[in-house]
């Protein structure tokens, strides 16, 4: 078999006597959209920043590609094309959805930014790029409206295409649909199933109803431990995957 | 960009343009003084530019920028008594040492954030401070005076008031243009995008520190050149220049004119030393008016004053 273009080896990380991942394995092929579900409190997040780089793991490694990044800092994942969404938004928010997205793309366009005459919102490829990638997530018409303007459902689209604007080859969105109402959540679910042949996707999302639309395969973490990984329909089958989430108030849904 | 060029750019103009006419003035009514006092001004303005380099655009709270003022100084005034007089070296020592200085502390201090940064600046700076005051050879704590001013040759002469003030002036304004294209560069962008936010920049793939080091350096040689026009303009040095006072005068300057704003520092430095010179004439004890006027400023103008005409565009 073909190395997965992701694999995790027994990550562990803890906060205090807390652990949070708890010897995690996982592996995201080419072109899978595999998605990460649990309760509350599981340490999604926390993988995904381990994930990035944003957070040290105690033990364990992380391959991309078959390379260990176990070490790389935040900028050297994203160089070898991962790009995360953050749950929270994270943009710049006194800069317009325009300048965010070419941000994105001047970081990966194989020049340095040691540059210091030149006007950079005049380069033109970075422009292009930044348009194209607005215009993937709908937000073409916004470009040049300042990210605090923007209303929610829109900031939660630009998180989209900052990261497609680095050319990822993995995307690791985390709760892309947090806080959006029912249609905007459907037009993101229209767009992830469209990205599926262009980028592996990681997708932690509590809306089951995405999750089982969406995954090719589904891991379920509990207390920082994966419980069950599998098909959509296995994972739906599964009694230990039931009982975790019994008394939740997040229920597996019967039918996707 | 659109709302900044109204009130708030016709100031900026204005402001420059007095700069321009100020010897004109000064020539005029025969009033030598205020000559010197402006030559003060230009000078401690650009120190104000290059510290919003860094403070206003980079985010990056420094408080020991005053040493830079002391080691441009200091690199004119012990040249000058090794005899070396040419400004061309010393000027440049001036530069390259604080590039140096910059660097060193930068490494350092880039490892830490907010308050943090702001206290190993700040100490870094006394230090310097202290290591000024224990110069035996060049005056020690009573400073150096510097008996030639730096020597340009050619027509260039520093003694002549209206001709170092142009050449001040000229500093100044080049110092401007220059920030003002690096602001708006791929390095500019990055830049303020580390203001805004740092752990979005490191996700889309910009290793931070090495950029929030360079924008250190580049503010460091500026106002490395800032101190080297000091003490030719003062013909003394004194460790006095890079007390910690001298750190928060710039900060308030910065702050006051408007921190990430173009011209929001020159304006800073205008208001605030032509404020501290009227009222320290009225009365002796000046810094009671000067301390709550401040206060009241930052309080209620959001931005400094930059921010405050740019507010008046909007109604």
């Amino acid at each position: 078999m073909a190395e997965p273009l992701l694999r995790v080896d027994n990550l562990v990380r803890r906060f205090g006597g807390i652990i949070a991942t708890d010897h995690v394995c996982l592996d995201v092929s080419k072109g899978e959209i595999h998605a990460i579900i649990g309760p509350n409190g599981a340490g999604k997040t926390t993988l995904i920043s381990q994930l990035t780089g944003h957070l040290a793991p105690h033990a364990g490694r992380i391959f991309l590609g078959g390379r260990d990044i176990s070490s790389f800092p935040a900028y050297k994942r994203s160089a070898l094309g991962l790009a995360r969404s953050f749950q929270i938004t994270s943009l710049l928010t006194d800069f317009t959805a325009a300048d965010n997205a070419a941000l994105a793309a001047q970081a990966h366009d194989g020049r340095h930014s040691f540059r210091f005459f030149a006007n950079a919102r005049k380069e033109k490829p970075l422009r292009d790029a930044a348009r194209a990638a607005l215009e993937r997530v709908g937000l073409g018409h916004r470009a040049d409206v300042l990210v605090s303007k923007l209303s929610h459902g829109e900031q939660r689209e630009l998180e989209l295409a900052v990261a497609l604007a680095t050319k990822p080859q993995l995307l690791l969105l985390d709760e892309p649909m947090a806080g959006l109402g029912v249609t905007e959540s459907q037009r993101m679910v229209k767009l992830l199933a469209e990205l599926r042949n262009e980028v592996s996707i990681v997708l932690v999302e509590h809306d089951m109803e995405a999750v089982f639309a969406l995954a090719d395969r589904i891991s379920v973490l509990v207390y920082g431990r994966i419980i069950a990984s599998g098909k959509p329909d296995e994972i739906r089958q599964n009694e230990e995957v039931k009982r975790a989430y019994l008394g939740d108030q997040h229920v597996v849904v019967g039918h996707g | 960009m659109k709302s900044q060029l109204n009130v708030s750019s016709v100031v900026a103009a204005l402001v420059v343009a007095g700069l321009v006419l100020l010897p004109v003035y000064s020539n005029l009514t025969g009033n030598i003084f205020i000559l010197t006092l402006f030559t003060r001004i230009v000078i401690l303005a650009l120190s104000a530019v290059s510290l919003n380099l860094i403070m206003g655009y980079g985010g990056m709270m420094s408080f020991g920028h005053a040493a830079y003022l002391g080691i441009g100084g200091y690199a004119v005034g012990i040249l000058a008594q090794e005899g070396i007089g040419s400004g061309w070296a010393q000027f440049a020592v001036a530069i390259a040492v604080s590039a140096l200085y910059a660097l060193v502390i930068g490494a350092l201090s880039l490892r830490t954030r907010g308050v943090y940064f702001i206290m190993i600046t700040l100490a870094f700076a006394q230090m310097a401070y202290y290591v000024a005051s224990g110069l035996a050879r060049y005056g020690g704590d009573d400073g150096l005076t510097v008996y030639k001013r730096s020597d340009f040759g050619g027509p260039i002469n520093l003694g002549n008031r209206v001709q170092f003030y142009y050449l001040c002036l000229f500093c100044l304004l080049a110092v401007v243009a220059l920030v003002w294209r690096i602001v708006n560069s791929r390095f500019g962008l990055v830049l303020q995008g580390l203001r805004s936010n740092e752990q979005r920049m490191q996700a889309i793939g910009f290793p931070s520190k090495r950029y929030k080091l360079a924008c250190f350096v580049i503010a460091g040689m500026l106002c490395g050149l800032s101190g080297a026009l000091l003490a030719n303009n003062t013909d003394f040095v004194s460790p006095a220049v890079m007390y910690w006072t001298r750190s928060g005068d710039l900060m308030v300057m910065v702050i006051l004119g408007g921190m990430g704003t173009l011209m929001g520092p020159v304006v800073g430095s205008v208001v605030f030393l032509v404020l501290e010179e009227v009222l320290s004439q009225l009365t002796e004890y000046w810094a009671l008016i000067m301390g709550p006027l401040l206060l009241l400023i930052v309080l209620f103008g959001r931005g400094g004053i930059m921010g405050m005409l740019g507010r008046l565009n909007r109604g």
